[in-house]
């Protein structure tokens, strides 16, 4: 080891899933990791570390990103959703987590995270969409176990139980 | 897989960042960071600082007129690919965005940033050498701007200068009568091409009267050849012509041969669908 100069630990306030966390971490520290070790929000999994897999995604003001490619003290002013953060208020699956359990849309869930913010958002932006459209919308995620096909089942199942619910809400009204 | 430790500044001015890059030889700037912070994972670079350029105020912007597409330090990938206004001015643009990463990265990744990072694997700073672009840059010593032809000096490095930033990014519009198209190769949707190539023909009623190509991972920087005489010979060969001034390479994902196997195969595919393009154009 050469002399150790102590590293400058930055104070840093994340906004994630509507709670405020204060974190005194290094630049150098990932959004990904600083989720999971700082935040304590071990949903959000951590697979290549370098933006191929897909696992760490989350939804950056509403946007999914890579959280393996930012640093946490970048992330001061956004707004971040984890796969804690889509659940909904009283604590039932939302549409994509119903849909992935209707459908075994996992197996050892480690990808999962990643898929259902990509696909949270994907919806927000495609309320319907077809088989390819579906198939397009998970392409920036990897999954070892299912081979997809699952996966692209739950996409339109959720879509399906969106559709659903707006119906419902619809019919109340 | 984290990175060596940085200094870290975020600047809410421009000044503020050329101020703190003019001071500090090793440091580098962060936009999107997408190329980036994988480079710093994998311990690839370690700059002494980094200067976060996310929180400058009026670099997000996408701006077009009738002479071009001008897009901000801070605009994403994402955000040019959505803009119906600069798919209208340069159709290239979408055509080829369409193909960067995965829409996860494009939200986040920048174009001007994919352009300094002069990665000859990458579709923009390709996109740029063929139509003539170029990039503005600014530092404490004032501003420049660099054409395309003088930006990439080899693979990955650019000629901006440790103190600059890019601060826009100039594509020049479609010019009337021609046409643009992009096809690339990969071995998975999303990854970066085995090989690429864009075609940009222009034509003067029938008569085409230029056409270049410009290719992606066949050579350490960005490549445009002029393939206008090869076109208009009937016993050209425009592939061929290409070749001879690319110069494919083996690595872990295609050997030397495929590459130049898949320029022969993809130039006649992109220079049929630019001139229909640009035939579309004129009947429009």
């Amino acid at each position: 080891m050469s002399t150790a100069v102590p590293e400058e630990i930055h104070d840093v306030r994340l906004h994630v899933n509507g709670a405020v966390h204060e974190v005194a971490v290094p630049a150098r520290r990932l959004l990904s990791d600083a989720l999971r070790h700082d935040c304590g929000l071990t949903g959000t999994h951590v697979g290549c570390e370098h933006g191929v897999c897909g696992a760490c995604t989350v939804l950056v003001d509403g946007t999914p990103v890579r959280s393996c490619l930012m640093f946490a003290v970048s992330a001061v002013d956004a707004e971040i959703t984890t796969v804690e953060g889509l659940t909904e208020a009283d604590g039932s699956l939302s549409p994509v987590q119903q849909g992935f359990s209707d459908c075994h849309g996992l197996q050892c869930g480690f990808c999962t995270p990643g898929f259902l913010t990509t696909i949270t958002a994907g919806l927000r932006d495609n309320p319907d969409p077809s088989e390819d459209e579906a198939r397009e919308m998970i392409a920036g995620n990897l999954c070892r176990c299912t081979g997809y096909q699952n996966i692209v089942k739950s996409v339109l199942r959720a879509s399906e139980i969106q559709r659903e619910i707006e119906r419902e809400r619809g019919g109340t009204a | 897989m984290k990175p060596a430790p940085f200094a870290y500044l975020r600047p809410s001015t421009l000044e503020e960042a050329l101020a703190a890059l003019a001071g500090e030889q090793g440091a580098k700037v962060l936009a999107g960071g997408q190329s980036l912070v994988p480079l710093l994972s994998m311990r690839l670079a370690a700059p002494s600082m980094l200067v976060d350029i996310n929180a400058l105020p009026g670099l997000g912007d996408v701006t077009c007129d009738a002479s071009g597409v001008r897009v901000g330090a801070l605009a994403r990938h994402a955000e040019v690919l959505a803009s119906v206004a600069a798919a209208e001015v340069q159709p290239l643009l979408a055509m080829a965005l369409s193909h960067v990463a995965h829409p996860t990265i494009r939200n986040r990744g920048t174009t001007v940033g994919s352009l300094v990072h002069a990665d000859a694997a990458a579709e923009m700073p390709m996109v740029l050498q063929l139509l003539g672009g170029s990039v503005d840059v600014a530092s404490v010593r004032g501003r420049r701007t660099i054409p395309a032809a003088e930006l990439f000096a080899g693979p990955l490095e650019s000629t901006l200068a440790h103190d600059e930033i890019a601060v826009e990014a100039s594509f020049p519009a479609l010019p009337a009568g021609a046409g643009v198209a992009f096809q690339e190769i990969a071995r998975r949707h999303g990854d970066y091409a085995l090989v690429g190539v864009a075609a940009l023909v222009e034509t003067d009623g029938d008569d085409v009267t230029r056409v270049r190509l410009g290719f992606v991972s066949v050579s350490d920087v960005p490549v445009v050849v002029d393939v206008t005489d090869a076109v208009r010979d009937p016993a050209g060969d425009p592939a061929a012509r290409a070749l001879a001034e690319l110069e494919p390479a083996d690595d872990i994902h295609a050997t030397a041969a495929y590459r130049a196997h898949l320029v022969k195969v993809l130039v006649p595919k992109v220079l049929a669908a630019a001139t229909d393009h640009a035939r579309q154009g004129k009947d429009a």
